[in-house]
């Protein structure tokens, strides 16, 4: 091969690159009344494409509700327009497309769903200084980053497990616990929050034992536990691990209390750890979407024709907080509705009303308890601001079914 | 005590799985020094098929037994086809190259193949249908299941068999004529594409079988369950010595006993505060507190540690030959 | 330096190559930003990879020692940068300070790794660096306890960005009134990095090393018998191989400003092995040339396969991520049947593979 092709393939390759990209700029806007752009960005391919979908239906749902209102801002009428980005879940791809989000010139970004993501991500939106809203990143790391944008309306890691810690705690009344994680960020982080808890309600604890979140055989760890025995067992981690783990620990022979946080809180449990399942304790960030509000969740059976499977009902409310802090400030530039959106008050969504901390966090923000019953998960109580309510009285003071 | 005995059935359980897998690798390294890779998707497959049908099949109200014997019968076949194209298309092209080309083809193989899985089959893990009605024994406070009996049994069958095939049969003389030397053994006769060929297709046929054991001991199968199992039956053939079958058998049950003895033991064992004189030293310890430097956390760093203190200390692994640098 | 060109019947033509390859990469970035900033970062992420590739080449394609477990030089770099230069220790070090160290680091687990490894055969090494990386990888992951150095799989935060004399690199800005975001600084940065690494691997190439690691990785015993210190060449080529990727990941660390043990796993291994193997092992414009490829073309696969098979089948049938692995696994396989020596073969490698040893 002549040298010469070498550079030239190098500039070719460049100018193709430029053009290839080209084609990749947005439409351009429509002239009539102004254009709001509100990005969306979550996993909507790969493993966990279908809770990323759900998400980017809960905000493109919000958004198609507030185009059909009729919504005025600055005198103008103002056109919603939904802009969807697939992270995939993974930190570099997030970077990539918050950048994407950022170009595209919106006002403001309902996500991401992974907190792993959302953390690089957000400092990209807070250099462009767009507010961001996650309606499902739980690691508390997202909110202490300083960042003035980031907004979370989702309860964070280090409230779900002191609530399923202390819902343990009070139901069970175990003298020894085991703890268990998956050494990923999400599992070791409840995990930590759950024997922070149980210790600081002087509850032993036994040295942490790990996983992975490829782990299957889990008997050697658990036959380490068992000698040990523990009343009660808390793991952290995903469904895929957890089946195993529970369906071990009753081969073994320990009759100790499962309980596991909203990675491993699925119907799923049934299907791998089978009859072992009965009886687990699990937690879940904020309410069952079954308990939303009765508007949200017609309004979403209607539109995508499926019911909401996990976060829809948070990202929902997140587009609309955006929304409605636009409404307030009477603008869409973000520098002008940010402080709108920080005091935000007085605002109730499909999961209840929500106000922000100096953080962004959402203040009082509830965890739901469940249990399984039957082969499937029921939710038995409502864990907010440190109170445990009984799922039936919660669901009542929603005004739901 | 019946924690001990406890952990030993455990390793000897997963480590017969790991046995047959690593008969494999060993199989196809022992007749082309070739480390399959991909060999570790094939077992994925096989769990994969298997699990499909069962998972059809489990409601028509078969007896169970012959549910999962019909999906190991179809999961064999479609792992023997794998196993065949792959040496077919991919490895027997580049016999003779330089020895990295095939391994990185052995590379390129396992990705494509685990990427099929997961367009077939998508990402969802798939559970074994809850048809078989484990009943679990105690021996002196050990509990053993009826699974993990059933378990052991095959894989000794499957040992059993494989040993008679390759000392006792025309073909095994073959293959073992073809690992001495390939150009010798064409020369005398023996259709050498046939035997690696046949080699091949046995060695996808244990891992379907392998496949099988482990998807309904663990009661799960995912697209991604082939890589760390297939790394660890590697590290199992090297410890016995690759290329050598009773010394993947000896390696597979080895390293499962390290792995749950290891995770069992090593957390107390490396507790700084049971050591007197460390424990005065250590914040933690203060009033019972623990100073665990490895704890169940670096389960899986075992199976890599074995296999990089055997490659460095003895390359020959524990049964095989020592085998000097060939051209 | 080989000449790009027929310098003796045209020597200027050297010139205008240069010029013109020099402006349009100097020019690059601000073209790409009318696109979409998205590019440029992209595109820092391409470069990030000929980085790690061209470290990688000097290990596979020049020495001839397959190592796929290169990705813990990387996260060992990235580590070092992130405890240095974070809120974890409290460290705040300039990112001239810490890219030699974390060069340095990265170069001591090369030797680390090479020292008890040297004397496996081609096959065994690869495996055994697989292992490698699996357990640095492991131990990122599981050193927060008993104390808590890597914050485990929490991964590290608010790492800084490049800092020089005021000059922040994340940081956005104006230049002769074009705007100059933090990656279009990063990109530039990121150039001047990846020719001074080119620089290296070509004077290395030639070089008394470069010629005394090809003989080893032609026939070592040959190389042996004629004086060659085949133990201490092979520990160099770890070690300078591990130490770009140490500086890449340093870079990745600041660019990224998050970074935790997922980052760092076996595929990203895999991922430079095809890039070294597709481009041609051992030639350096042919491992750039792999790099660049297997970063853009998924990526422009990303923005079109999504809507092309939503706008033909009315839903995503294959999702981007699974054809960017396949086409990863494609490469790798295509290559060694059909082009052994890579889409640019150096030109030993060429008469090498030719032969075909028995």
């Amino acid at each position: 091969m002549n040298k010469t092709t070498v550079g030239i393939t190098l500039i070719a390759g460049a100018l193709a690159l430029a053009g290839c990209g080209e084609q990749q700029k947005p439409a351009a806007p429509q002239a009539s009344g102004i254009e709001i752009r509100i990005g969306h960005a979550g996993p909507t391919t790969g493993a966990i494409a279908h809770l990323g979908k759900d998400n980017e239906n809960g905000a493109k749902l919000a958004i198609d509700e507030a185009n059909e209102a009729g919504i005025k801002i600055g005198g103008q009428a103002a056109k919603f327009v939904f802009i969807g980005v697939d992270d995939q879940a993974d930190p570099k791809t997030g970077t990539t497309v918050a950048q994407k989000l950022v170009d595209d010139k919106v006002s403001g970004v309902v996500g991401h769903l992974n907190s792993g993501v959302t953390i690089p991500a957000s400092a990209i939106y807070n250099q462009a200084g767009i507010p961001m809203v996650s309606g499902s990143a739980t690691n508390p790391k997202l909110t202490e980053q300083g960042f003035k944008n980031v907004f979370r309306v989702v309860g964070r890691d280090d409230q779900q497990g002191p609530a399923i810690a202390s819902y343990l705690a009070a139901a069970k009344k175990p003298k020894l616990v085991a703890v268990i994680d998956d050494a990923t960020a999400y599992g070791e982080g409840i995990a930590n929050e759950v024997e922070k808890t149980l210790k600081a309600a002087n509850i032993k604890v036994l040295p942490r034992e790990k996983g992975t979140d490829k782990t299957t055989d889990w008997k050697a760890v658990l036959t380490k536990l068992r000698g040990r025995s523990p009343d009660a067992v808390f793991f952290g981690g995903m469904d895929a691990t957890g089946g195993p783990l529970l369906k071990q620990g009753r081969e073994l022979g320990m009759k100790a209390v499962f309980s596991f946080g909203d990675g491993a809180c699925t119907d799923k449990m049934t299907e791998l750890a089978g009859k072992a399942a009965e009886g687990l304790l699990c937690s879940q960030a904020g309410i069952p979407p079954q308990a939303a509000s009765k508007k949200f969740l017609e309004a979403y059976k209607k539109k995508f024709n499926t019911d909401p499977i996990l976060y829809a009902p948070f990202t929902y409310d997140a587009a609309n907080l955006l929304i409605e802090a636009m409404k307030k400030a009477d603008s869409a530039e973000p520098q002008k509705y940010l402080p709108e959106l920080q005091k935000i008050s007085g605002f109730t969504g499909a999961t209840g009303p929500i106000a922000f901390d100096d953080k962004g966090d959402r203040k009082d923000a509830e965890i739901t308890i469940f249990t399984m019953k039957g082969g499937k998960i029921e939710p038995i109580a409502v864990v907010k601001s440190g109170k445990t309510v009984p799922y039936e009285e919660f669901v009542k003071s929603m005004g739901g079914k | 005590m019946d924690t001990f005995l406890q952990q030993l059935i455990n390793g000897l359980t997963a480590g017969s799985v790991y046995a047959v897998v690593a008969l494999g690798y060993t199989m196809v390294y022992g007749i082309i020094q070739l480390i399959n890779f991909a060999h570790g998707e094939v077992v994925m497959i096989g769990a994969m098929v298997a699990f499909t049908v069962i998972n059809a099949l489990a409601p028509s109200g078969l007896p169970p037994l012959a549910v999962v014997l019909i999906g190991t019968g179809c999961a064999v076949p479609v792992c023997m086809l794998v196993g065949y194209s792959m040496e077919r298309l991919a490895y027997r092209p580049l016999r003779g190259a330089p020895r990295l080309a095939p391994l990185i083809t052995a590379i390129g193989v396992s990705i494509i193949l685990q990427h099929l899985a997961l367009m077939i089959w998508s990402r969802n893990i798939m559970a074994f249908p809850q048809i078989i009605e484990s009943r679990t024994y105690f021996i002196a406070g050990a509990a053993i299941t009826t699974v993990q009996i059933a378990i052991l049994g095959i894989c000794v069958l499957l040992m059993g068999a494989l040993a008679l095939l390759v000392y006792r049969t025309p073909l095994g003389t073959a293959m073992r004529a073809t690992a001495q030397n390939p150009q010798v053994a064409g020369l005398m006769g023996i259709d050498v594409n046939r035997v690696i060929a046949a080699t091949f297709v046995i060695g996808a046929a244990l891992g379907a079988v392998a496949g099988v054991l482990f998807g309904t001991y663990y009661g799960i199968a995912q697209y991604t369950m082939g890589s760390v199992l297939g790394l660890k039956a590697f590290s199992a053939a090297v410890l016995g010595g690759i290329g050598n079958i009773p010394g993947a058998m000896l390696g597979g049950v080895l390293l499962g006993l390290v792995e749950a003895l290891g995770a069992g033991y090593i957390g107390d064992l490396t507790d700084l505060c049971q050591y007197g004189w460390l424990s005065g030293l250590i914040d933690a310890c203060a009033g019972g507190g623990h100073f665990i430097l490895f704890g169940s956390n670096y389960q899986d760093v075992f199976a890599f540690v074995v296999l990089i203190l055997v490659l460095v200390i003895r390359p020959s692994g524990l049964l095989g030959e020592r085998v000097g640098e060939r051209a | 330096m080989q000449s790009f060109f027929d310098t003796r019947r045209y020597p200027w033509l050297v010139w205008v190559g240069f010029a013109l390859i020099a402006v349009s990469l100097a020019v690059l970035p601000f073209a790409l930003a009318q696109v979409g900033t998205t590019w440029v970062r992209i595109t820092n992420y391409a470069i990030l990879y000929v980085l790690l590739a061209l470290g990688l080449n000097i290990v596979v394609g020049f020495a001839g020692l397959l190592d796929l477990g290169y990705i813990a030089f990387y996260a060992v770099g990235a580590y070092t940068y992130a405890l240095l230069a974070s809120p974890q220790f409290d460290l705040h070090l300039p990112f001239w300070v810490i890219l030699p160290i974390g060069a340095a680091v990265a170069a001591l687990f090369g030797v680390l790794l090479g020292a008890p490894t040297l004397k496996l055969r081609g096959d065994y090494l690869a495996i055994v660096t697989l292992g490698f990386g699996e357990i640095v990888r492991i131990f990122l992951n599981n050193l927060s306890r008993p104390v808590n150095i890597t914050n485990g799989p929490q991964g590290i935060t608010r790492i800084d960005s490049f800092k020089l004399d005021g000059f922040d690199f994340g940081h956005y800005g104006s230049l002769f009134g074009l705007e100059v975001s933090g990656p279009i600084r990063y990109y530039y940065l990121l150039l001047a990095v990846a020719l001074g690494i080119i620089v290296v691997n070509l004077r290395l190439q030639n070089s008394r090393v470069g010629r005394a690691w090809e003989a080893i990785r032609e026939d070592e015993i040959a190389a042996r018998a004629m004086g060659i210190d085949t133990r201490n060449l092979k520990l160099l080529a770890f070690a300078m191989g591990a130490s770009f990727g140490g500086v890449a990941g340093g870079m990745f660390s600041a660019i990224q400003g998050f970074i935790s043990p997922e980052s760092f796993v076996l595929v990203e291994s895999i991922m430079v092995v095809s890039m070294v193997v597709l481009g041609g092992m051992g030639n350096i414009w042919g491992v750039i040339l792999g790099a660049l490829l297997l970063s853009f073309v998924p990526e422009i696969l990303r923005w079109t396969v999504e809507p092309l098979q939503q706008a033909l089948f009315g839903r995503m049938l294959v999702e981007p991520e699974v054809i960017r692995m396949l086409l990863f696994g494609l490469a790798l396989v295509l290559i060694m049947l059909f082009r052994p020596a890579g889409l640019l073969p150096s030109a030993v490698r060429k008469r090498e593979l030719a032969e075909r040893a028995a």
